[in-house]
């Protein structure tokens, strides 16, 4: 005999749902290494925003006596040709790194995505010349152009910042026009104009966020590539200029003393890693949680 | 607004959608695709007609001119006393506030990274239908039980839905504004069949309770077509072949290309399909970029005489409003 179901209690009903910016949480934090990640891009914020008061010594005064010592109680990561304490320039260096880390990566990325965005959204003779002109940008390797910009413009951190905006555009204005000619062709823009919806509200509401997981995690990567970047112009000498602490800058000048004292180019070379590093797993996590379909699932 | 002739929502008048095929750097233009090749017909305020035809022959091309989504190559698209073809585009939003359109795949109809909620909501606020909070949210949740949906599930995401309840969200994304017309473009045929009952029902449903509703129903599936339209037009080659009522279309076919896609649907009596006479189409449809000249379906025609290709035949009534384009037909008058 065929066994009588009872109808469930509720079954019309939706189990009630879990607050979105919950579940956001959840999944982003889901993951061993992300928390790291979060937690070492935590740590860099607040070293770059109190390194007056975290670095031991002046990391700009040359005291030339305590030249090159090795690691000790009073300067935990030795000291360099001028006697300036690692450890306080690598703290000073974290401000450098950052504040042009951030800075480009948002001003190029907001230009690029916006260029990308409407060159794909409109198409046509518009479309075709800022392609082409970040074709031709593309042209030259990140860091040779970076290089150019720089020569041309003179070192500082400002004119780094610029050089590596420039030189970082193309690459956000390909992807995002990529992602919006495909994003565009599908039913639920057209959906979009058949109800009457502005180019600028299909565009914002409903293009950018499907281009997103793509773009945050392009933007992560970048953003430890600039930080390389700018630690490569500094190593060769025309980003930032010589008194000020860049990670970059501290590699190239341990670099001659790599026999006798290697912690001077271990140091900032570990520094410049674990950023990178980070800054890759936050943009993993990220994407991961900023899509509803994985946050369902995960 | 023109209210002169308030019986008709929609006439459409000798429509040509022509896409160009370019080719080489400089987008030379080297041919026409000539999707929508002079189709006219009228739709009337709480009518449903039915488009049919196979893949290709220009049927969502229409129903997205209708929308204005494709600016037409020529022709006219009276909607409600207004020819909306050449309207401009700021202008044009306006206009969709009363039609919908409905999509054939409920994958791809919903952005998956907006609530079910907010797709439904939306035509709401682009229009400023809805002005306060509360009034709103109390419009979303109607429209939800409207088409069957319980409201608390206004808070999830597409993917969280199964195909029919999808479509029923592109249904009520539709209803928002109560508009005037709704352009259903295969509606039903990326669900289930028992899924297809439901959404021709309440399509139906809807229709019955607001008076005035129309559908431009294109499909494929001529016994849905059949069991939902009030006329049917069939379509050939970005032309329209033979327009009349339901009824009339399936019980008389007249255009051979309707009686041999009509000899095409299956009956559900073994006995009867047994025996049925079934009419088989040689060879292929011709490509839009070069139709034969005449009478487009004529290659393919199992009743073409040599005068077919010599003209293109235009629609004409043979006796109580059907329209058929054939010079085979008796009662057809050539005039070429």
């Amino acid at each position: 005999m065929v066994e009588q179901r009872k109808p469930e209690e509720g079954f019309q009903e939706a189990p009630p749902r879990v607050n979105e910016w919950r579940r956001f949480w959840k999944v982003f934090l889901q993951r061993k290494i992300v928390i790291f990640g979060l937690v070492v891009f935590l740590l860099l914020v607040i070293t770059a925003l109190f390194a007056g008061l975290l670095a031991p010594f002046d990391p700009y005064k040359n005291v030339l006596p305590d030249s090159l010592q090795q690691p000790s109680g009073k300067h935990w990561l030795g000291t360099d040709i001028q006697g300036r304490d690692t450890l306080s320039r690598l703290i000073f260096g974290t401000r450098t790194a950052l504040m042009v880390g951030f800075i480009t990566v948002i001003t190029s990325a907001v230009i690029g995505v916006t260029l990308g965005l409407a060159a794909g959204f409109f198409g046509g003779i518009p479309s075709m010349v800022i392609m082409r002109i970040m074709d031709s940008l593309m042209c030259f390797p990140m860091l040779v152009l970076a290089m150019l910009l720089a020569a041309v413009l003179g070192g500082g951190i400002q004119n780094v910042i610029i050089a590596l905006s420039v030189a970082s555009l193309p690459g956000y204005a390909r992807v995002m026009n990529g992602l919006t000619l495909s994003i565009r062709e599908n039913d639920y823009i057209m959906a979009e104009r058949s109800i009457g919806a502005s180019n600028w509200r299909a565009m914002v509401r409903h293009i950018l966020p499907n281009a997103l997981p793509p773009m945050i995690v392009l933007v992560t990567l970048q953003l430890g590539g600039i930080i390389l970047a700018e630690a490569g112009l500094s190593f060769l000498g025309i980003g930032i200029k010589p008194p000020g602490a860049a990670w970059g800058a501290m590699v190239t000048d341990g670099s001659r003393f790599l026999r006798t004292s290697p912690i001077l180019t271990i140091a900032p070379g570990v520094a410049i890693m674990l950023v990178v590093f980070a800054f890759n797993m936050v943009g993993d996590g990220l994407r991961d949680a900023l899509d509803p379909r994985l946050r369902g699932l995960l | 607004m023109n209210q002169k002739n308030d019986d008709t929502i929609l006439d459409v008048k000798d429509l040509k959608m022509y896409f160009p095929v370019t080719r080489g750097l400089l987008r030379r233009k080297v041919a026409d695709v000539k999707a929508v090749d002079g189709v006219a017909f009228k739709l009337k305020r709480g009518e449903t007609m039915g488009l049919v035809g196979e893949s290709g022959c220009g049927k969502t091309t229409i129903g997205r001119c209708v929308l204005g989504l494709y600016r037409p190559s020529a022709g006219e698209i009276v909607f409600n006393g207004q020819d909306i073809a050449g309207f401009p585009e700021k202008k044009l939003r306006d206009v969709r506030r009363n039609m919908a359109l409905i999509f054939q795949d409920p994958y791809s109809s919903l952005d998956p990274r907006q609530s079910a909620g907010s797709i439904v909501g939306e035509p709401l606020l682009i229009h400023k239908v809805t002005m306060a909070k509360s009034d709103y949210r109390e419009r979303v949740e109607q429209l939800f039980r409207i088409v069957g949906l319980d409201s608390s599930m206004s808070d999830r995401f597409p993917h969280e839905f199964s195909g029919g309840q999808r479509q029923r969200i592109g249904v009520a994304r539709a209803l928002a504004c109560s508009p005037h017309l709704i352009v259903c473009d295969e509606p039903i045929s990326a669900l289930d069949v028992s899924i297809q009952a439901q959404i021709i029902n309440l399509l139906e449903e809807l229709q019955s309770k607001s008076a005035g509703l129309s559908y431009l129903f294109i499909a494929h599936d001529l016994s849905v077509v059949r069991h939902i339209s009030d006329r049917v037009a069939v379509m050939y080659l970005g032309r329209i072949v033979e327009i009349c009522k339901s009824r009339v279309l399936y019980e008389n076919p007249l255009h051979p290309y309707t009686r041999a896609l009509l000899s095409a649907v299956p009956i559900a009596d073994p006995v009867v399909e047994s025996t049925r006479e079934r009419i088989i189409l040689k060879g292929e449809v011709p490509s839009p970029l070069n139709p034969p000249p005449g009478c487009s379906f004529h290659p393919r025609c199992f009743v073409a005489i040599p005068e077919c290709s010599q003209g293109v035949p235009g629609l004409q009534d043979v006796g109580e409003g059907h329209e058929v384009a054939c010079i085979r037909v008796p009662g057809y008058k050539r005039t070429f």
